[in-house]
């Protein structure tokens, strides 16, 4: 409602100013700001000069079907904006022809303190992650060579790549650091959390218990500011052996780290249920459940899971009431990642 | 004196800086490389065909007789059926004496991991992977009756940058004539895919007919670096 609200008073706002409306992109929208308390990003946009245009073509492929074999499938199609950019309600995501994959959809944020992407790591580096899913026969099932023809043949986009880019070239390397910009910027640091971590906001007694426990239980993963080391941990499921998914070990041919998955941010957790890297826990009751049991499966277990010991009621409710303020509406809501094609 | 130097410097200019045509030349054992039509047997005599073949080559460094090495920083893909792509012109070649030369066959880890690239890198040309980011760097493709795959394929794409899966291999190759460096040289290698099958471990078709691990990659790049030798040095 409050948000609807704000809509409609930037509608109103920027339609009468005629300075702006809520879809433009200004050069002080794309300004990398690193929030306060965040470490150095690992991605710096050094190569990749952040300007209004390029954003604005990497947000107009970002929710582009295009990039789809059969054009019917967009990277927001499975990264939804209201759900911190994972696919909510969805346990493996979804590809074209109606194709299953195997794993959870992650959510979309703080992208450039990532050192890899994916579950498994196994790309090595912002521009070149959405390869993976336009290649990939169940998911979007397209080359980028292919992707490049469609584009060519679309006047919008010659003209929104001269724009960008100063001629009309559309190539790869242009369509990926485009993109690169539109995710890089999805940044989340104003959560409840953020404020009260620089004295703005306060907790109540459950979420400060709740910090505190969660920092004794699961901060050596899940560290702060980003709420994740980028390790990959082998977190004691039984492996779902339909889904045939060794994880890190796949990557790495390591046995050491076969069923190991990256550690993902707990920032907008409460938006990016179910859980686990296949989406096996509808909420965070049962991934606490899991957690605080003794009960480990496999050998290469992450030592840290048998340091948890069991989790008490009150202490998984406050665990809980503490990851709810690490959503951040602000995020959710940052008319800069909404689709643009609604207007 | 003065006109010693005089005479000195005129000399040095005359020494223009020359330029280098590399030509890959492709052969299977002694008979040139044609894809299809023509048989061909590996080190366990099994007959077979072969229907691509492609590789990178990158940090081409020229070898001077006295002084630092002139170096080509870029990328290239050599693909057999683009007859453009065998031919490499290096350019400005400084004049001096020129013994021998060296460079990596694979993409080096600095450019495994710099995003999205341009020209021989470009990911359209698709030699890379998606899913566990790296540049394949040779792919050799055929048919052999022996071996199980669907189809009797065999599929070889070679590519990690990171030990232990490491297949970036250097080569050395000496020159059989000492190149000055002036006016257009010419450079021709012999690549042979046969090496590719047999120069260190003999490949079986029937054994493996396509790579999926590091140890069978890494067995086969020490193979494939024993591909090159030079052919012919003219100027």
């Amino acid at each position: 409602m409050q948000y609807g609200l704000f809509f409609f008073v930037s509608l109103v706002f920027f339609g009468f100013t005629g300075v702006n409306t809520y879809f433009d992109i200004s050069k002080e929208d794309v300004e990398l700001k690193i929030p306060k308390g965040f470490p150095k990003p690992v991605y710096t946009f050094k190569n990749n000069k952040l300007s209004p245009e390029v954003f604005v073509l990497g947000r107009r492929l970002f929710y582009d079907p295009v990039l789809s074999k059969d054009s019917t499938t967009s990277c927001a199609s499975c990264h939804q904006r209201i759900a911190a950019f994972a696919h909510i309600d969805h346990a493996l995501s979804h590809g074209i022809n109606g194709l299953i994959g195997k794993r959870n959809v992650p959510a979309l944020q703080n992208l450039i303190w990532n050192d890899a992407f994916m579950w498994d790591g196994g790309v090595n580096h912002l521009e070149v992650q959405p390869l993976s899913p336009i290649t990939n026969p169940i998911e979007m099932n397209e080359s980028i060579a292919h992707v490049i023809v469609k584009l060519k043949a679309d006047p919008a986009y010659v003209a929104e790549f001269k724009k960008a880019f100063g001629d009309t070239t559309i190539s790869s390397e242009r369509i990926l650091k485009s993109l690169a910009q539109f995710t890089g910027l999805m940044i989340s640091s104003n959560s409840r959390y953020d404020k009260y971590i620089n004295g703005e906001d306060t907790f109540s007694l459950a979420e400060k218990r709740g910090l505190e426990l969660f920092r004794e239980k699961c901060g050596t993963c899940h560290k702060e500011p980003l709420f994740t080391d980028n390790s990959y941990r082998n977190n004691g499921l039984k492996p779902d052996t339909s889904l045939k998914d060794k994880g890190r070990g796949a990557i790495t041919g390591s046995e050491s780290e076969n069923y190991a998955f990256k550690v993902p941010s707990l920032r907008n957790v409460e938006m990016t249920y179910p859980y686990m890297h296949d989406g096996r826990f509808r909420n965070l009751s049962q991934v606490l459940d899991h957690y605080g049991s003794a009960e480990k499966y496999g050998a290469n277990v992450s030592k840290e899971m048998y340091e948890i010991g069991p989790l008490s009621d009150q202490g998984k409710k406050d665990i809980i009431a503490f990851l709810r303020t690490l959503s951040d509406k602000t995020f959710i809501y940052d008319r800069r990642f909404v689709d643009p094609s609604v207007k | 004196m003065a006109s010693f130097w005089l005479a000195m410097s005129f000399t040095m200019q005359a020494k223009e800086d020359g330029k280098l045509n590399i030509m890959f030349d492709h052969y299977v054992g002694k008979q040139p490389l044609q894809f299809d039509s023509v048989n061909y047997k590996n080190g366990a005599s099994q007959a077979f065909t072969v229907t691509k073949f492609k590789y990178y080559i990158g940090d081409i460094h020229l070898q001077r007789k006295n002084g630092a090495d002139v170096v080509f920083t870029d990328y290239y893909l050599i693909n057999e059926e683009e007859q453009e792509s065998k031919k490499l012109m290096l350019e400005p070649l400084p004049a001096g004496e020129y013994a021998g030369i060296e460079f990596i066959i694979g993409v080096d880890s600095l450019h495994n991991c710099s995003g999205a690239q341009s020209g021989a890198l470009d990911p359209v040309n698709g030699m890379f992977w998606t899913w566990n980011t790296g540049y394949i760097f040779l792919k050799l493709e055929g048919k052999s009756p022996a071996s199980k795959s669907p189809g009797n394929f065999f599929e070889y794409h070679i590519g990690g940058y990171k030990q232990p899966a490491n297949c970036i291999r250097k080569i050395r190759l000496a020159f059989n004539k000492v190149l000055s460096g002036e006016s257009i040289n010419e450079l021709h290698i012999k690549v042979d895919v046969a090496e590719i099958l047999k120069a260190k471990t003999i490949i079986d078709f029937s054994q493996l007919s396509s790579v999926a691990d590091f140890h069978n990659a890494t067995m086969i790049a020490d193979n494939y670096m024993d591909m090159f030798s030079i052919l012919s040095t003219k100027q």
